[in-house]
Order: structure tokens, then sequence, then C-alpha cells
């Protein structure tokens, strides 16, 4: 029975294939076959290319800021076009908080909203649910900044952030005026973003657990939430962090929204309630106006800066990621 | 002997499939039996009743009693946990916590029953890796990870874990089938010892592990008990003319 069915299908394939050539069927398939894998090498390796000349002209275009700035540049909090001193400081400490506390915050949420859809609510409600999550992930950052601007900063202002300054006030972090668009509106932004993507990546990790791991831990008198704590979590760990380590390279990156709630003010503040400013905003609300070659390549330096801490950022993530559902492929084997 | 397992008439269906008909038979304590049969004929059904692994299974329904000293494991009000922790399981496959050492998987399942002073856990972990034989190959390696073990000592540091819990009934499914004959025999060796403790319930396709280990031996077929008694009875002189062809390897 399997048999039969299996013929059937190649020969269906070849039916497909077949009214392109006249030549024999199986002499066609096989120069269809090199051809094929030569252009998907030369593909992959355009892309390599690709890559590669980009970051050779971005470093190229950098080299005037690198040579008059040398290290200053990322040391200095000096960004001034007209005087034609450039110190990218307070982009990448508005980058590197506004990141690091969205990913703080959002991936316990994805872990839990992962383990609900897994575990806890495996059945219809679940499958509901997942769907529904990658879904967000589909909708354009414009869109969230624009709900962030139009409708969660003036909230942040008129209740969050007073709240905050009246009984945390004494704290450094939640020191100041409440502007409603701020380094603490980023941050929520952020997490919304970059929740259904680790959400989605978990729940993939979480469903590689194999069956027996579950057992193991279920036979040994375990409850259900004890089997997420011995059996599941453990199992999926570096998964999970590659999952939240691919969300900090997405908020790294992740542009307009952050542009439209952060503020755009290169301060360097412990308080989150104060206006921000990041990496990717600074280069697009600069770029269209540079005042000098210089401040173009500043600009550009910051570009190559953000390129390359994307890029290793996701490398890592994808090198965990890659070892669970490796190390599950070996176990059912 | 005191009957330490129960069945009466029970039957276990997953949606429409009937996998176990009306079985009922007895576990005598500190003994081990062997349940045999043909591939899907319901063993692992059978056993994972025992210990109540099917309420996992959504579609899995059990009717019928199950009795561990008396008392019904599926009554209402019955916590299927603490079953679990009377009852506990080896399975097919040698399944450690890839990322916990090996001492650490020794007490994993003590640990869920809170704090666990150093000394104390350091005396369960040699003692219940003794009682398995496995003290001696990992005494010098306890912190390393238990994926380093071999698939034999990986299954006896699994039988470590799951007495360590301090179960009275053990059930094995086909715990030597993925082991080669010396680790084979050291896991037999151990169900040996362990039957002083324990009541075993061991289920395996290899008539001479069976015949070997076992005191007494349940033949399956298609779901329904064929016979069950002594071991030795049931090897040499078996009731059922289906049981003999099994045995004898004359099956079809
Ligand atoms: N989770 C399940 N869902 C649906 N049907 C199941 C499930 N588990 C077992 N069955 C069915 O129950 C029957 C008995 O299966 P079981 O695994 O108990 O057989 P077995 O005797 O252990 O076989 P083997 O020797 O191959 O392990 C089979 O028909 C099987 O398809
Ligand atoms: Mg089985």
């Amino acid at each position: 029975m399997r048999t039969s069915c299996c013929t059937n299908e190649t020969e269906t394939d070849r039916a497909a294939a077949a009214p392109k050539s006249p030549q024999p069927a199986i002499a066609k398939k096989l120069g269809g076959d090199s051809i094929f894998r030569y252009l998907t090498t030369f593909f992959a390796f355009s892309i390599l290319a690709i890559l590669a000349l980009m970051l050779y002209e971005m470093a190229g275009e950098s080299l005037p800021a690198i040579r008059e700035f040398g290290w200053k540049f990322v040391s200095s909090k000096d960004w001034d076009a007209v005087q034609g001193s450039f110190g990218a400081l307070p982009y990448l400490y508005g980058s590197v908080v506004s990141s690091v506390l969205a990913l703080l915050l959002a991936t316990p949420l994805s872990i839990g909203a992962a383990l609900f859809i897994t575990e806890i609510a495996p059945g219809r409600l679940g499958s509901v649910v997942a769907p529904l999550v990658e879904l967000l992930a589909a909708i354009p950052s414009v869109i969230y900044g624009l709900w962030g601007v139009l409708v969660m900063a003036p909230w942040l202002q008129s209740t969050v952030q007073p709240f905050l300054i009246e009984h945390f006030g004494f704290i450094p972090l939640f020191e100041g005026a409440p502007y409603g668009v701020s380094m603490l509106a980023a941050i929520f932004i952020l997490m919304i973003m970059v929740v259904p993507i680790i959400t989605s990546i978990t729940r993939e990790v979480l469903l590689a657990v194999p069956q027996s791991q579950k057992e193991a831990a279920i036979a040994l008198g375990a409850t259900r939430w004890e089997t997420i704590k011995i059996a599941i979590l453990p199992y999926g760990k570096s998964g999970i962090l590659g999952a939240a380590i691919l969300g900090l390279g997405r908020a790294i990156g992740e542009t307009m929204a952050v542009t439209m709630v952060i503020g755009n003010a290169p301060n360097i503040s412990l308080s989150l309630l104060s206006p921000a400013y990041t990496m990717p905003s600074v280069i697009a609300n600069e770029f269209a106006e540079t005042t000098s070659k210089l401040h173009a390549s500043a600009l550009m330096e910051i570009g190559l800066i953000l390129m390359v801490v994307t890029l290793i950022v996701n490398a890592m993530a994808r090198l965990l990621i890659w070892s669970v559902s490796g190390r599950a492929k070996g176990g059912a084997a | 002997m005191n009957n330490k397992v129960q069945l009466e008439q029970v039957n276990i269906h997953f949606g429409k499939t009937h996998a176990v008909r009306d079985i009922s038979m007895t576990f005598p304590e500190h003994s081990v039996t062997a349940i045999i049969g043909p591939s899907g004929c319901g063993k692992s059904t059978l056993l994972r009743s025992i210990n109540r692994m099917h309420d996992l299974v959504p579609s899995a329904r059990v009717t019928g009693k199950i009795l561990v000293d008396d008392g019904d494991i599926y009554d209402r009000g019955v916590d299927p946990v603490a079953i679990r922790r009377r009852v506990g399981m080896v399975f097919q496959k040698p399944n450690p916590f890839p990322a916990m050492s090996i001492y650490d998987n020794v007490i994993a399942g003590y640990k869920l029953n809170g704090r666990l002073p150093r000394e104390e856990a350091d005396e369960i972990v040699e003692s219940c890796l003794k009682r398995v034989a496995l003290w001696d190959e990992v005494k010098d390696r306890l912190k390393s990870n238990a994926m380093m073990l071999s698939g034999g000592q990986q299954q006896r540091l699994c039988i470590a874990r799951t007495i360590a819990v301090k179960p009275e009934v053990i059930l094995m499914d086909e715990p030597a089938s993925a082991l080669d004959p010396i680790s084979t025999l050291k896991i037999e060796e151990l169900i040996e010892e362990l039957k002083e403790r324990y009541t075993i319930i061991i289920v395996t396709h290899n008539m001479q592990q069976a015949a070997r280990v076992s005191d007494y031996t349940a033949f399956l077929y298609m779901g329904d008990l064929v016979e069950c008694g002594e071991t030795k009875k049931i090897f040499t002189t078996p009731e059922q003319k289906q049981t003999e062809d099994y045995i004898t390897g004359r099956f079809g």
C-alpha cells in the first residue's frame, strides 16, 4: 500500500516536470537538477557577497569618522552637527537600555505564553492562541508606533508615570517629569513587539521536548508545574535563550515604532521617564539632512556598529536554537 | 503472599480502539511478574494504567478497578501524583534528564518532596547507585553530565532515580530492549535484587528474559489476558494452545 503510494508520487513529479523539455525523462531530470543546484548555490553565495559588500562599503564610508574620532566615537556623548563633533554614546546607551529592558520584561511573558499554548492548554484553546500570537508579529511596526504615540504615550503620561513618580520617585529610575514619550514608552513598545517572536520560537522549542522527558518527570510523581520545571524548561533552556536573543536582535534594530515614542533626545539619563534616542532612530531622523561629509560618515559608522551587533546577536541566537532542535532530532533517531 | 496490585475487569479504550479487554489478575507482593505477548497486544497500555500514566492522553479511558494495597487508584479524590510516587516506572528507552548531572538525576524525583539537606542527598545518591550496581562505575564523576554514560548505565541510572523516590511497585516497560547482552544481564540481576523490596511488573519481548527473571507470567493477546500463572508452569505446561505457540515461537 505504502510503496505504491510513493511510486505514484514520483510519477506525478516527473509528469509535472515533463512538458518543459522533449528529452528523455531521466536525462532531463539530471540536467535540471544540476542546473538547479548551481543556481541555488549561486544565489546563496550572492547573498553572502552582498552582505560582505555592504559591510565593506559601510566600513569605507565610516572611515572619515573612524579616523577623526577613533574610540571617542563610542565614548563621547557630544553630538553636534554644527560643531562637527560626533559622539554616539547616547544612541548606544538608548539602544542597549531600551532593548535589554524590553527583553527582560518580554522573556518571562513569552515563556509563560508558550507554556500556556503547549503545556497548559494544548487542546483547542492553544491552537487558537498560537496563530493569534504569530499574527501579532506580522503587524507593521509603524502601526505599533502609531498606537504607541496616540494611545500608550498619553496613557503613560496621565496615569503610569505620575503614579511611578509619586510612589517610586525616590528611585533614580523613576525621577523627573512625566513626558509620555520616553525611554519607558520605547521599552513597552519593544516589549509588545518582541513577545510574539520569542513566544513562537519558544513554542517550537517546547514542542521539540521529547515525550519521554515529560513522562520521566511525571512517573517520578511530578505535578504539571514540576514537570515543566525539572524536565521541559531545562531541556529547552538553550533554545529559549536563543529565542530571547533573537528578540534582542529584533529590538535593537527596530526603528520606526521606537522613533515615534522614545522622544528622540540624546540624553543619558538613569530615569526611564526621560526621553532618549537610539541608533536606528538617529540614522532615520538625520540621514536626509546631513550637514557635512563627516556627519554622514558618523551616521554610517553608527549603522556599521548596529549591523555588526545585530549580525552577532542573530548568529548567537540561531546557534542556540539549532543546538536544541538538533538534539531533539538526534534523540528521535 | 499478599496481593500488592489487583486488577478487576480492567478495560482501556483509546477513542474507539479497545486496547485492553476485561482483564482481571493479581500481582503478589515482592515478586516479579512478566507480561508477554505479541506487539500491539496492549502490554504497555495495561502497564501504564497501573500508575495512571493514561491521565495524560485525552482520548484514553480506563474502566474497572485497579487496587494497590486494596485502594482503587482510579477512585475519585485519589491524587495521581501520589499514586505515581508509590508506583514508579522505568521506560523502554533510557530517559535521564540531559541537563542534569548523574547526581542530580538520582535525586530529581526525591527533591520534589521539598528541600533536601546535603548529607541526606549524598546518602541517597550513594545507596541508590549502589543498589543498581552503578556506584563503582560513576563514583568519581557524579557531577558529570548523565548523557556521558552508556545506554546500559543510563538505564540503571533511571532505575536508581525511580527507587530513590521509594516506590512500592516498579513498572518496567521493556527496560532492556535497547541494551546489549551484558547490560541486559546486569539489569536482570538488578531486578532479582530489587524484588526483595519492591513488587515488580515487567513487560518484555524476550522469552528467556521472562523465564529467567519472573515468578509469574501473564500472556496477553489482542487485548485479552489469555493465561497467567507461575512462570514455571506457563513455560512448561501452559493450559492454552495459544500460549504454547507463542512461547515456543510457533506463533501465527
Ligand atoms: N496513546 C494512544 N493512542 C491511541 N491508541 C493507542 C495509544 N497507545 C496505544 N494505543 C493502541 O493500543 C494498542 C495496544 O498498544 P500497546 O502500546 O499497549 O502495545 P504493546 O503490547 O505494548 O506493543 P509493543 O510490544 O509493540 O510495545 C495498539 O493497538 C495501539 O495502537
Ligand atoms: Mg509496548
